[in-house]
């Protein structure tokens, strides 16, 4: 048994999610430079540059990569073996309002009837899984919504099968149109129930960028996903190209017999993510 | 991973002044890359509700919008020293609902990012109206093109206060111009040479 200080968790994800705002990971950096070296429009191309500017100009500066830095999402995987002298909750929400009024982040987090802002970014959505060992592994997902706000979920017949998924995936995706800020990371949770379909599409977000799928009939369709919504043109911001997103990441689950859950989470090109391991 | 360097499109774009000099609005066309520099007033969802409110009372709106550029935009808080956080654009259907009312006063130009409804188009056609896309996601370097800003109302309501800032070549595309045509559209339909 390891006892862990709930003031150590605050902080430590107070200084993530600071961290987060200003800076965008080596992976999604990688991503819009290979992006904007495939470019095959001209424009598309200086607006990838342009973006790489930009996240220059926010990690030396410390201002946010986008002034929507999000509702913050933080996974928790904690160690069965842990035990937290505290209120993990409690520690896990301080951390995110520190976090975002000393990072000079912007609070976004208002009532659903009201529309009054919470003044501290705070509710946190968090989810935590239990997992063998003494560690505590935390996420910071600061999640903009007009990526969020384009995102889907369907119940399809088993008849409909991988095509009726694709062609949900797809269309999802050619509906958002330039809405999402593309280049996009479309997140897929196939599979599992209603809830589960939608925890899948999202936590795939957080598997580093084009890293794809253990299972090789999965990463399949993950290419062939990405090099279908590349096909239609879109591209960067809706203004044309063949870089409408980035990559696809699909996550399973197994599912009802009658059933087949699909959920599309649609990701920005400001792709916010950060961990840390306690 | 080196450094890059600024685009060369920056320094190529077509510089315009706002509030617009007769006939400037008029002149665009959809797909035009430009440069705004001059004054604008900013808000978006709570802003929008706020005026709305105003105007079901009858009365009149915190700034007169006639003639201006509406930017869609809720800024993050500037660090001491600096003018603004960042300030990129938001997606803008979700002020269709409210624009052909502004559009009626007189409001000449908004911009945002993503694409408008059909009843805001037709508003756009008749009130010769255009609207402009920002760079979605680039709010750091969007913040360097804004040298002043200042809370003019609703500053209870944080980032969706009603600002007004001083921009120098903030850059745009023009989406809807005044002849009808939808930017967005033409390159979906392939009706745009690449760029």
């Amino acid at each position: 048994m390891r006892e862990i200080e709930a003031a150590l968790i605050t902080e430590a994800v107070k200084k993530i999610t600071m961290e987060a705002g200003v800076r965008l990971e080596p992976d999604i950096l990688e991503g819009l430079v290979s992006a904007r070296d495939s470019e095959t429009s001209g424009l598309a191309k200086n607006i990838l540059e342009l973006l790489l500017v930009n996240a220059d100009i926010a990690a030396r500066e410390k201002i946010p990569v986008c002034q929507d830095t999000g509702v913050a999402v933080v996974f928790i995987e904690l160690g069965q073996d842990v035990h937290i002298n505290g209120d993990l909750g409690e520690a896990i929400q301080q951390g995110i309002q520190a976090g975002y009024q000393e990072g000079y982040l912007r609070k976004s987090v208002c009532d659903p009837i009201t529309r009054v802002n919470t003044g501290t970014n705070t509710p946190a959505v968090i989810h935590i899984e239990l997992v063998p060992g003494e560690q505590i592994r935390i996420i910071v997902l600061p999640k903009g919504c007009g990526s969020e706000n384009m995102s889907g979920l369907t119940m399809l017949p088993p008849s409909s099968g991988i095509s009726g998924m694709k062609d949900f995936v797809v269309r999802q995706v050619v509906n958002a149109g330039p809405n999402p800020c593309p280049p996009l990371l479309i997140g897929v949770g196939m599979g599992g129930t209603f809830e589960k379909a939608a925890l899948l599409a999202k936590k795939a977000l957080i598997r580093p960028l084009g890293k794809h799928h253990s299972r090789p009939d999965v990463a399949a369709l993950e290419e062939e996903i990405l090099t279908r919504i590349n096909e239609q043109g879109q591209g960067v911001q809706g203004l044309g190209g063949n870089n409408t997103a980035l990559a696809v990441h699909i996550d399973l689950f197994p599912s009802h017999i009658a059933s087949l859950p699909v959920a599309v989470n649609i990701q920005c090109h400001a792709h916010r993510h950060k961990e840390i391991v306690l | 991973m080196s450094l890059p360097n600024p685009p060369a499109m920056m320094d190529q774009l077509q510089e315009v002044k706002i509030p617009f000099a007769a006939g400037v609005v008029e002149s665009l066309q959809a797909g035009d890359l430009i440069s705004l520099t001059g004054t604008l007033f900013t808000g978006r969802d709570q802003t929008h509700r706020r005026m709305m409110a105003l105007l079901d009372e009858g009365a009149d709106l915190p700034v007169d919008l006639a003639g201006q550029l509406l930017y869609y935009v809720g800024p993050s808080p500037a660090r001491p020293g600096q003018v603004i956080g960042a300030a990129g654009p938001t997606t803008s259907y979700r002020m269709d609902v409210y624009t052909p009312r502004l559009l009626d006063l007189g409001l000449m130009a908004t911009m945002g990012k993503g694409s408008r409804s059909q009843t805001v188009r037709e508003a756009m056609v008749r009130h010769k109206a255009i609207y402009l896309a920002a760079f979605g996601g680039a709010g750091a370097l969007l913040s360097k093109c804004i040298v002043e800003a200042e809370v003019v109302a609703f500053a209870d309501a944080g980032p969706e206060a009603l600002f007004k800032f001083s921009v120098q070549r903030f850059p745009a595309v023009v989406i809807n111009d005044v002849h009808g045509r939808d930017y967005y559209e033409m390159v979906k339909s392939g009706k745009d040479a690449p760029r």
